[in-house]
Parts: C-alpha cells; structure tokens; sequence
C-alpha cells in the first residue's frame, strides 16, 4: 500500500478533489499547511514598512491507495493542480505498512 | 469617539497585545471623566487666572444647574460636550506606546497630564486663555488636542524605548477589520467634535459638517495615492489612516474654510502625515501606531493651513488666509500656536513620564513584553481559537472532556487512587 501526499494551491483543491473522485477514490484527507519552495514568500506593507511573508497558505491532500492505482492517482492529482505558475507544489509516494479501518478492525487492502 | 479610537489602534497592534491596547482608552474614559468633573473642567473653563489657568469656582460642576445657559447652550451640556475631548486627547497619546507600558503608570500617567497640559491648555486655547486673547484660531482642537497629544506622545516614546525587535520586525497589525470599524466610528463621532463646537444648529456647524466630510474624503485619497506611488497598492491601512489624518487636519479649520479650501486642506493632510510615518524608521523613535505622524503632524498641517486658507467672512474680520488676501499675520499667529503647545506639552509630559519610569516603572518586563502584555497586565487573552485549551473553540477534544491547559486547580488524585487501590 502507498500513501500519495500533494502539497498544492489551496485553490486548486476542487480541482483535485474532482479528478480523484471521477478515478474513483474514496476518501482523502485534507490539511491546511503552511511553507514555501522556490518561490520563497511574499512582501506585505503596512503604512510603508515592508512584511516578508516566509510561509505561504497551502493545502496538503492525503490519499492511502494499492500499488495499481498510485500512478494514476498520482498523474490526476498533477494534472489538476497544475496552472504552470511558480509555487504549484508537491506530489510524493511513501510506503505504508499497514492500514486498519477503526470501526470494524478491517486490516489492509480490505481497509483502503 | 474614545471606544472607536479603542478599536482603531486595537486592530493596529498584535493579537497578544488588543486588550492592554484597548484598556488604555477604557482606563481614560474612567479616570479622566471623573478628574474633568472634579477640577478640570473649572482650570479649562474657569474664570481665568492671568490668562494661564481657569480658577476653580466650578469644580465638581457645583452650581452649573444654576448658571443656566450660553447662547442657548446649558453650561452643564458644554461641560459633558468638552468631556469628551478631554478624554479622547489623552487616550490619543497611548498609540505611542502600545506593547509596553504598564497599565497602572499609564494611569498615573494620564492624571498628571491631563491635570498639568490637557486642561490648562485647552483654557490657553478656549478658555479665554492667553493663546485665545492672541487670536489664535483653533475650532475644534488642532492645537488643544491633537498638536497637544502628539507632542506628548513623542515625549512618550522616547522615555519608553523601542520595543523589542524593533525596527526590525514591523509589528504587523492583527486585525485590519477592527480597524476600519474603529476609523468609521471615529469618522462618525468626529461629525459631533467639529460640527458640535459650533454650539448651535447654525451655519458654522453646517459648515464644519461638509468640511469634515470632504477633507477627510480628499484625506483618503492623499494616503493611498501616496502608497500606490511608492508601495505598489493602496491598502486598507492606508485608507483607514487617511481618514484620521483627514478628521484631525480639518478639525482646526473646518469652520473658516470654504468647501473646496477644506479638500485641499485634506489632500496636503493625508499626503503628508503618509510620507511623515517613514520619519520614525529615519529618526529611530518607536511610535507604536503613528500618534506623532498622524496626530501631530496633522494637527500642524491644519492649524497652519489656517493661516493660508481661511476666508474672511468665516473666520471673523481680519482673519482671511494668505491665499485670500490676507496677510502673514494669522499664519504667525498659529505659529505661534502650534510651536507653544507642542513645546509645553512633549516638555511636561517628558518629565511626567521620566518620573514614573524612573520610581515605579513605565515598562513591562522584557518577559511580558515577548510573551504578551495582555496576560501579563491583564491576565486576559483576547482570542481563543483551540480547541484543545479549553476555550471558545470548543471542538472534538472539548467534547471528549479533554482541555489539557484548562485542568482544575487541584485534580482528585485523592479519589482515583482510592480506586486504584480499592
């Protein structure tokens, strides 16, 4: 099993969250993160004296997924959140062990 | 005006620090209230004493009910009207200070001020004092309030110090909402302050009416035309700031200016007190929230526009500007205004504030200052939004019975290990 984690533009969460349900995903969790890539913060200005903003608002999605599907997840997560602008984010594919749904103890695939 | 202007410099500090903020124009509004009925409003408006002081035959306001009325006015409704400068003047000055005073000095501070500058000056200024019987003009307070405060507050600032990580860090305001709410109560309120010092329903009040409102219009748009030009956007501050600068330029003249007079009154007003907030990054004193820039420098720029823009048949004969054929005399004479107020007012307040500072303290300790003055001074914070204190939150964990920094002061270990046990 794999966990895809995208770090994405808040507003391109729609987007997201729509491609992964035409593939069929039933669940994903949804965070609201803060950091920034290349494209560093930005300036505020407050009656003149500049802010640097480090951190940037961004949007973190969690899908726990079987081998077969991570490509395509990954691939529809790329595509809907891409405007090809500077800051677009992250996608990521780590291991996962084990998996277990609380409610009935269901462990593995079985849990996804 | 006073809880508009608790609003307006709250939103402008950090979340850490609103209520301290907001409590130092509460506390004026306690203590000054009072102090204006026991003696102040008899040194401001008094029988004078040479000129200097009012004497104090109507202290406590004993005897106002009788004294019946000035040009259809009660004595008693001036005397609450005048209160309200009284207080909002003071509670002006603590903009200069947000984030580290300590709210009972700042207290004792306010007393002695507005005890030793704020009444004899407004008697100076209105009271048939001296700088009354030179002709000076200043309808609604340019010099006895806004001059008078900024001056204080600059004395303020620099016997307080810089707050910690300044300039570096900018102190980003947490609330820009809270500010706008605030500058339009202030807005709203400052219709009264100018348009009530006429003291009738008469053509000076109408208008000190259009004058306020289009000079603080033009003030908006002086602010933020700056700040497009050198910062890229107009920003909310911006406008919001304006709009004070605007109240306070015109609060001087709104009566001796014609219409268009007023708007270029506010257009100088918002352009310049703008540009004035870079003047504490150059001069390396730490104004909190512009009190000086603002208040001061406003006042300034109203109290000596008089002197150019004033139309005769106004401000009284002999009292036309430059630009309306006047001569240089009025603009002298509210030289010499602004330069007597501001002088006496940053001197005393200086020595007020040094001796406070150096006998009971000025300033929070540099560990209430980093962690938050409003606990520190207060033992409030102004937001909860976890839901895992105990707070306003509330939330998963609150349901659960779970508020980890919100544990009763003495837990019943008692029982539980009884059950243990048992």
């Amino acid at each position: 099993m794999k966990l895809v984690t995208a770090v994405i533009k808040p507003h391109q969460l729609d987007a997201v969250k729509e491609a992964l349900h035409t593939l069929g995903v039933a669940g994903l969790t949804v965070s609201e993160v803060q950091g920034y890539g290349r494209q560093k913060g930005h300036t505020e200005v407050y009656r003149g004296a500049e802010y640097t903003v480090e951190f940037l608002p961004k949007i973190r999605v969690e899908v726990l997924t079987d081998e077969i599907d991570v490509d395509k997840i990954v691939d529809a997560v790329v595509g809907a959140a891409r405007t090809g602008k500077i800051g677009d984010g992250k996608v990521w594919v780590t291991g996962v062990e084990e998996v277990v749904r609380v409610r009935t103890g269901e462990r593995g695939l079985d849990a996804l | 005006m006073t809880p508009g202007l608790a609003l307006f410099y709250g939103g402008m500090t950090r979340s850490k620090s609103v209520l301290n903020m907001m409590m130092m124009s509460f506390g004026a509004i306690g203590l000054v209230s009072l102090l204006w009925v026991f003696y102040g409003y008899s040194i401001a408006f008094g029988d004078t004493v040479g000129g200097i002081t009012g004497d104090l035959s109507a202290a406590g306001l004993r005897g106002m009910l009788e004294s019946g009325t000035e040009g259809g006015i009660p004595d008693l409704l001036f005397a609450g009207f005048q209160l309200m400068f009284a207080v909002i003047t003071v509670a002006l000055i603590s903009g200069a200070i947000a984030d580290r005073a300590k709210f009972g000095p700042w207290l004792l501070f306010a007393g002695l001020w507005a005890t030793l500058v704020y009444f004899p000056v407004a008697h100076w200024v209105w009271g048939g004092g001296w700088i009354y019987e030179l002709g000076v003009l200043d309808f609604a307070g340019g010099t006895a309030v806004h001059i008078n405060a900024g001056a204080a507050a600059l004395a303020l600032a620099l016997v307080l110090g810089k707050r910690i990580g300044w300039p570096k860090d900018k102190f980003k305001p947490h609330n820009l909402p809270m500010v706008l709410l605030g500058a339009g109560l202030l807005w709203f309120g400052w219709f009264g302050f100018n348009a009530g010092s006429a003291g009738a329903a008469d053509g000076a009040a109408a208008v000190s009416l259009i004058n306020t409102q289009v000079a603080t219009a033009a003030a908006v748009l002086g602010w933020i035309v700056v700040e497009w030009l050198r910062d890229g956007k107009p920003t909310t501050l911006g406008a919001a700031s304006g709009a004070v600068a605007g109240l306070v330029g015109i609060t001087p003249a709104c009566a001796f200016l014609e219409p268009l007079g007023a708007i270029a009154l506010g257009l100088i007003a918002g352009a310049v007190c703008a540009l004035a907030v870079g003047l504490k990054y150059k001069l390396k004193y730490d104004d909190s929230l512009d009190v000086v820039a603002v208040h001061m420098v406003g006042g300034i720029i109203g109290s000596l526009l008089i002197g150019f823009l004033a139309v005769e048949v106004l401000a009284g004969e002999g009292n036309a500007g430059l630009l309306y054929g006047g001569g240089i005399k009025l603009l002298g004479l509210q030289a010499l205004g602004v330069v007597a107020v501001l002088a006496y007012s940053f001197v005393v307040a200086y020595i007020i504030g040094f001796a406070i500072e150096k006998t009971i303290g000025f300033r929070v300790s540099p560990e209430a200052e980093v962690e938050g003055i409003d606990t520190a001074e207060h033992a409030e914070s102004a937001y909860e939004f976890s839901s895992t204190s105990g707070g306003g939150g509330g939330g998963a964990f609150a349901a659960a019975g779970i508020a980890p920094s919100a544990k009763p002061k003495s837990e019943p270990t008692e029982a539980v290990s009884e059950k243990v046990a048992g």
